[in-house]
């Protein structure tokens, strides 16, 4: 099938079978390859986007599917033009491999826009899908809970 | 092959008359320089195989594999502080795999003896055998070896740069090289007017490298501060170019599904319903599997669904129970090690109370986030691959052979790795890619492994089990007698590397039960191997993972039956072995609060390993919340030497820990069929960031030599765990994983 889709505000159509996952068409069709894949049976959360800024599995959203626009780690933020939990992650120095952080930081961007002061509790209900076997929890509540403070300031 | 096999077999585990033979060799040997592979073009210098300038930028390589531990930035931090340059001002790459990038620190670790007792001398010897490394060019990234290897060699590159862009400067201005000074990536005249090290690369560039003396460590800036990783910001935006992440012009996808009877061939398989689906290019013969090619990996994996296989029967007994069997009778036969015999072990010392207890573990899988993934292309007599790996000489030489090429029409790029934890010291996804890419000429392959097809073709951390006889008396350890059965890891890897199987003792298989720092007089370590073609591999602290848990319940079990706090038994032992090991462990009974801590509905478990040089205690908190066993606290303290950065230092040390109790709640690799059950995370549960305990890190710096820091944060970790949940409950765990046991707080 062909689909037209928005991504970090930018139209993208692709011709491909209706029930190819969202993560697939975005990391070998688009080439945006900040989205990772890890299990695609949505029981790590590496490949965490955001469709009208509702964090979701892109491996278990299927093209056809697809109802919104959607948002990845590079339309949330870049280098140049870091987001605020961006920030509050470097500043943590949270990543190790790294591979999941994509979408540690999609999830937890949804989080702070519905919950802009989260607590510990909500935290964990919010981020125990995102698996990391590096085991970075400690510095990703570091960094929301800094997040929260420098979204607010 | 024939010569580096021999060679490797004999540094590999290294025997007392391999080392004679191999000093005498290695000494002649490891004089000669290996050929920079850093091809400098006109106006740029390439100063060593670690530093390079052009007129626009300095360049620094760190060719270690960048897993998530920090090498990258660490390593060029050792460069950076003897050439005077920020990290801000370099940019950091892996570089190619070259002889160059010898780890001289592995090779060192394979000497015989405890390691914490060693004088000067033997870290020397040591240090001169690390060199032998290069005699078959193991540019590996494991063991804890990383800032051991280029602790010295690192700052000597650097040290050696910035005097030879002085000795350009020199000459430019018509002055002396010790007139003058350097700054931030710059040369001071005399006069204060400054001149860019990029702007001297030209000059320097036809000049023979000066060397200097290493700067005393109370001038270090860099060494011994927290440094912003360098790769992080590109971690943080999804630019960090992973694995899976290379995309190349005409670039097509693939996966395999492989045999999941490990190591047996196939008899057969029926693709007609894979040809016709959609993006399917080409379906592979690989002998034991089959690769799809298509347009996209996600087709490709969905074709692969649809091919019927007749897989063989697997070369090892079929289910579990008569896996362990295996493991078992291994007991009956001579040990291969006897690594630790004080004492004399044979006779219970009079009125001393006999202990005896028995453990089993499982398998394990690594689990990296990444899967198994390369990519390669094959055009005129030249093989590209791009793989996240920890051995790109080792991926060179078995690609090539794959191809039909020689090793030095092979480029590597490695890439950063998804996690590494060992599986990556293997090459098995490498080879794939290659053999996939030789059926495709000129057009370049990405080879992605499903997570089902990673966690069911691992190379295993060795299911094992020990037999433990200890004795106490007067509220001390009196006797230690151990035996330990499992495959060995270090026969099964030097085989598929060099096509030679090992012989002499395999001290990785007992490490973390023979060599650790406690007194007791009559102490024994005996290594059996068990025979069984399971794949098994280096998993992140390798052997003690296991034998660190046999210890540290057993040390656990010994101290309640001579009644004493298991804090300050170990404490006592310890002290009159190894001050570091007592200090680790004083640090977190004062971090924990230990004494005052205790309180019904609560559980404190403590462990301490020596490994990788650096010796590591854990405390565990466990709480019974409704009905439940929650982890609620974590203190660590290590101790390796100089801690580069510390910051660093703490992440390694939280992250091993978490990697250990995760295997300790819920890992288990089991077999049916011939076939690994699990399949996916939901079968092979981690820690996630709700059951995450709190966790506070302590680093010292009192022992004498450099320890490592990304494994030995895991040994301590599952006993710690089992210790707290048996002051909880008063049930030992003598078996893992604790899901089984227990009902853990999911």
């Amino acid at each position: 099938m062909s689909k037209t889709l928005t991504i970090n505000g930018k139209t993208h159509t692709v011709d491909l079978p209706g029930d190819v996952p969202l993560l697939w068409v975005l990391r070998d069709e688009v080439g945006l390859t900040g989205t990772k894949f890890g299990c695609g049976v949505a029981a790590c959360g590496a490949c965490t986007v955001q469709i009208d800024g509702e964090a979701v599995r892109s491996c278990q959203v299927p093209l056809e599917d697809v109802w919104g626009e959607v948002t990845t780690i590079e339309g949330h933020g870049t280098p140049d033009a870091l987001s605020a939990l961006q920030e509050a992650w470097i500043t943590h120095q949270v990543a190790q491999c790294g591979y999941c952080q994509s979408g540690q930081i999609m999830q937890a961007a949804a989080l702070l826009a519905q919950t802009p002061r989260p607590t510990d509790a909500q935290i964990d209900e919010a981020m125990s899908g995102n698996l990391c076997r590096c085991g970075t929890y400690p510095r990703i509540r570091a960094a929301i809970h800094d997040a929260a403070n420098r979204m607010e300031g | 092959m024939s010569r580096i096999g021999k060679i490797a077999r004999r540094t590999f585990l290294i025997g007392s008359v391999a080392v004679v033979g191999g000093v005498a060799f290695g000494a002649w040997f490891v004089g000669r320089p290996a050929p920079n592979p850093l091809q400098p073009k006109d106006g740029e210098a390439a100063f060593n195989p670690f530093v390079m300038i052009d007129d626009k930028q300095i360049t620094l390589f760190a060719p270690r594999a960048e897993m998530g531990q920090g090498v990258e930035t660490t390593w060029a931090a050792l460069i950076a502080e003897e050439l005077d340059v920020t990290l801000d001002q370099v940019t950091v790459l892996h570089g190619p795999a070259a002889k160059a990038y010898y780890n001289s620190a592995m090779v060192g670790e394979g000497l015989p003896g405890k390691g914490y007792d060693n004088s000067e001398f033997s870290h020397w010897v040591g240090d001169k055998l690390g060199h032998l490394g290069k005699l078959f060019d193991l540019q590996l990234t494991g063991g804890s070896t990383s800032m051991k290897d280029g602790f010295e060699r690192m700052r000597e590159a650097g040290a050696s740069a910035r005097e030879t862009l002085k000795e350009a400067a020199a000459k430019r201005l018509g002055v002396k090289r010790a007139d003058l000074k350097t700054e931030k990536g710059a040369v001071i005249a005399p006069d204060g007017s400054r001149i860019a090290y990029t702007e001297l690369a030209a000059e320097a560039a036809g000049l023979d490298p000066v060397t200097a003396d290493l700067r005393d460590p109370g001038e270090w800036t860099l060494i011994g501060q927290n440094q912003p990783r360098t790769d992080i910001v590109a971690k943080t935006t999804g630019t960090a170019t992973y694995g899976v992440d290379v995309r190349l012009p005409g670039m097509k996808f693939a996966s395999v599904r492989m045999n999941p009877r490990l190591g047996a061939p196939m008899n057969g398989f029926d693709a007609s319903a894979a040809h016709t689906m959609p993006g399917v290019e080409k379906v592979i013969d690989l002998g034991t599997g089959v690769a799809v090619v298509a347009t996209n990996t996600w087709l490709a994996m969905q074709a692969l669904e649809a091919i019927k296989f007749d897989w063989g029967e697997a070369p090892y007994p079929s289910e579990t129970d008569a896996v362990f069997d295996t493991i078992a009778r291994a007991f009956d036969d001579k040990p291969n090690s006897t690594m630790r015999d004080d004492g004399d072990v044979s006779v219970l010392p009079e009125g001393a109370t006999e202990v005896t207890a028995d453990y089993s573990l499982p398998y394990l899988a690594h689990a990296t986030m990444e899967p198994m993934t390369a990519t390669a292309l094959l055009e005129e007599g030249k093989l590209t691959v791009w793989a996240p790996n920890q051995a790109p000489t080792i991926i060179a030489m078995k690609c090539a052979d794959a191809a039909g090429l020689e090793t030095d029409q092979v480029e590597v790029n490695t890439t950063y790795l998804g996690g590494g934890f060992g599986r990556r010291t293997e090459v098995d996804y490498a080879v794939y890619a290659t053999r996939v890419a030789a059926e495709m000429p000129g057009t370049p392959v990405q080879v992605t492994w499903s997570r089902e097809e990673d966690m069911t073709h691992d190379f295993y951390r060795p299911g094992a089990m020990a037999r433990m006889r200890g004795a106490v008396k007067d509220g001390k350890a009196v006797l230690l007698d151990g035996k330990v059965a499992a495959q060995s890891c270090t026969f099964q890897a030097m085989t598929r590397i060099t096509g030679l199987g090992g012989g002499g003792p395999d001290k990785v298989h007992v490490e973390g039960a023979f060599n650790q720092p406690y007194a007791i007089p009559n102490y024994r370590m005996a290594g059996h191997l068990a025979q069984l073609d399971v794949p098994v591999g280096f998993w992140r602290s390798v052997g003690n993972s296991f034998n660190g848990f046999f210890m540290e319940s057993f040390i656990d079990e010994m101290a309640i039956a001579a009644n004493r706090d298991p804090l300050e038994f170990r404490i006592e032992l310890a002290e009159a072995e190894w001050a570091p090991a007592a200090g680790v462990l004083k640090a977190v009974a004062e971090m924990s609060d230990w004494k005052a801590r205790k309180r019904p509905g609560r559980g404190l478990g403590v462990a301490m390993i020596y490994s990788f040089g650096t010796p590591v205690a854990e405390v565990i908190e466990v709480e019974e919340q409704d009905g439940m066993i929650r982890l609620t606290n974590a203190w660590i303290a290590c101790d390796m030497g100089i801690a580069l950065d510390p910051r660093n230092v703490e992440a390694q040390m939280f992250s091993g820990m978490v990697y250990g109790l995760s295997a300790a709640m819920f890992g288990e690799i089991t077999f049916a069929d011939g076939m690994v059950e699990q399949q996916n995370f939901p079968d092979y549960e981690a820690l996630r960031i709700h059951t995450m305990p709190k966790v506070e890190v302590r680093v010292l710096e009192t022992q004498d030599h450099l320890g490592g820091a990304g494994e030995p944060g895991t040994p301590p970790a599952a006993p710690a765990l089992a210790n707290a949940i048996f002051d909880l409950t008063g049930k030992r765990a003598r078996r893992l994983p604790l899901m089984h046991d227990f009902n853990l707080f999911v």
